[in-house]
């Protein structure tokens, strides 16, 4: 199925999809996607379980090589240059492409340093800049005014919505290019989740965001473009008013309405 | 809707929503028709009747009003099912307004009992309810399309409203020979044109339901497009 992955004229695309295979062993999970993530913009991946938007969100920063039995066949381009064959030290891309996952994941060890411990790998910094990159990372990701005072605290010890912060702001704190949240509030209160919604809005003055979720009002709420996936194939790719208020395709309204299944 | 939606309560509300709008269609347009009765038959109590009606429809678009809201604000509909829900909002609105209209013909008829005009004068009632005849068949035909949600047969509600505006304009040149020829008759002739007039707007009124049902189906806005356009817009 070929969905039209074409952009308004006047969106630039940052990462680009073309004819993208993915095999879990002998699994073909993802089948010939094309898609153009737009520069500076929210992209949200709806779909059921098991659609493959995972899948396609862990192939833009090669998260996939952890796994020897899955492979990517076609190619991501960020800035026209294939990720998937680049040459280039893979840490190097993720450091372009950063990524936050479902349940937050705070390194064992403070606040400050959950921060600090990923820009270290790329640069070295004077402490006072350090510092100072830390209260941006936080500034920008909504925490800081919460945690100022207890930067030397454990990270763990923070509710599951600030833990979930802490982890965009150690993403965003090595100040990539493209921004992956997948399902970034599953595990959060509305609150909390509002809170996100909220940055990712913020996020997208500087970054491309692209976010997978489960919440398909939440796709509605806070992504410019939606693309809805079923069964490996990228069934419907567009600007979200128009994805949720007249799809183009009957599978994706039967999914947005809940007529699915 | 053809399909239904995994949450089977979520079906039921929108049909039954659907159908309280067919009964407050129905209950209009029977209005607008003994209305007529009473200007035909110069009857003081079926006017009365008419107006009696009024709270009854009033009340059915709070009530479908309220209905909306809660579906809106529990379901978050998207797609067909919002504008579904969008397109209600806006018809009840207009079958509320054809309620008005009825009144206002019951309304005038109550007067002209009232002043003694009588049939003596041999008005041209007769095209009026030529006019009310069509007026009432185009708002029935345009509900039946939203029971059915059938795009073709609202494309022919719009054709044929044209039909409505060209009756009343003859309607109009007819009174206004009637008030040169016989001076006496200009009171009562007056009440008629605002009669032919409010007929007129009942015409209007199925003609913007035909156009929600469009909406609903295809999500194409055909508003103010002339109805050659319309027909080339949903196909």
């Amino acid at each position: 199925m070929d969905a039209k992955v074409e952009l308004p004229v006047t969106e630039k695309p940052k990462l680009s999809v073309r004819n993208l295979n993915f095999y879990y062993g002998h699994f073909l999970a993802l089948k010939n996607i094309n898609l153009d993530i737009p520069d500076r913009k929210v992209t949200a991946f709806i779909g059921p379980s098991g659609c493959g938007k995972s899948t396609l969100l862990r192939c833009f920063n090669r998260m996939f090589e952890l796994y020897p039995e899955q492979r990517a066949e076609g190619q991501i381009l960020l800035d026209g240059q294939n990720i998937l064959k680049s040459k280039e030290d893979v840490s190097l891309i993720r450091a372009k492409i950063g990524m936050v996952f479902q349940k937050p994941t705070p390194f064992p060890m403070s606040i400050y340093d959950n921060i600090a411990f990923g820009v270290k790998l790329f640069e070295t910094l004077p402490r006072v800049e350090m510092d100072e990159r830390v209260e941006w990372a936080l500034k920008k990701a909504a925490l800081w005014n919460e945690v100022k005072d207890k930067l030397n605290q454990s990270g763990a010890g923070l509710s599951g919505g600030q833990q979930q912060r802490l982890c965009i702001a150690r993403g965003i704190a090595i100040k990539p290019e493209v921004l992956l949240l997948d399902e970034p509030c599953s595990a959060l209160d509305p609150i909390s989740t509002g809170k996100i919604e909220e940055l990712i809005h913020e996020l997208k003055v500087d970054y491309t965001v692209v976010i997978v979720t489960h919440n398909m009002q939440q796709a509605a709420r806070c992504s410019d473009y939606t693309a809805y996936m079923y069964l490996g194939d990228l069934i419907e790719f567009g600007p979200t008013s128009e994805l949720f208020m007249k799809p183009k395709k009957k599978d994706t309204e039967d999914y947005i309405t809940g007529r699915f299944g | 809707m053809s399909d239904k939606h995994l949450s089977t309560q979520f079906d039921s509300e929108l049909s039954g929503i659907s159908t309280r709008v067919l009964e407050m269609g129905g209950l209009v347009e029977a209005q607008v028709a003994q209305a007529m009765y009473a200007l035909a038959n110069f009857s003081n109590e079926t006017a009365s009747q008419v107006l009696a009606q009024e709270d009854k429809v009033n009340q059915m678009e709070l009530d479908i009003d309220r209905e909306l809201s809660s579906i809106i604000a529990r379901r978050q509909p998207t797609a067909r099912d919002l504008r579904l829900l969008i397109a209600v909002s806006k018809t009840i609105g207009n079958l509320e307004r054809v309620g008005d209209e009825a009144a206002r013909i019951a309304r005038t008829v109550q007067r002209l009992v009232n002043t003694g005009v009588s049939s003596r004068l041999r008005l041209p009632v007769s095209d009026v309810a030529f006019e009310a005849t069509l007026a009432t068949s185009l708002l029935r035909k345009a509900l039946d399309a939203f029971a059915r949600l059938d795009v073709d047969k609202a494309v022919e509600v719009l054709k044929q409203d044209d039909q409505i505006d060209q009756e009343f304009e003859g309607l109009m040149r007819k009174l206004i020979t009637f008030m040169m020829e016989d001076p006496r008759t200009i009171s009562s002739s007056i009440d008629l044109v605002f009669v032919a007039k409010a007929i007129e707007r009942v015409g209007d009124h199925a003609k913007n339901l035909a156009e929600q049902i469009i909406y609903i189906v295809k999500g194409t806005d055909v508003r103010h497009n002339p109805v050659e356009a319309v027909e080339s817009m949903v196909r």
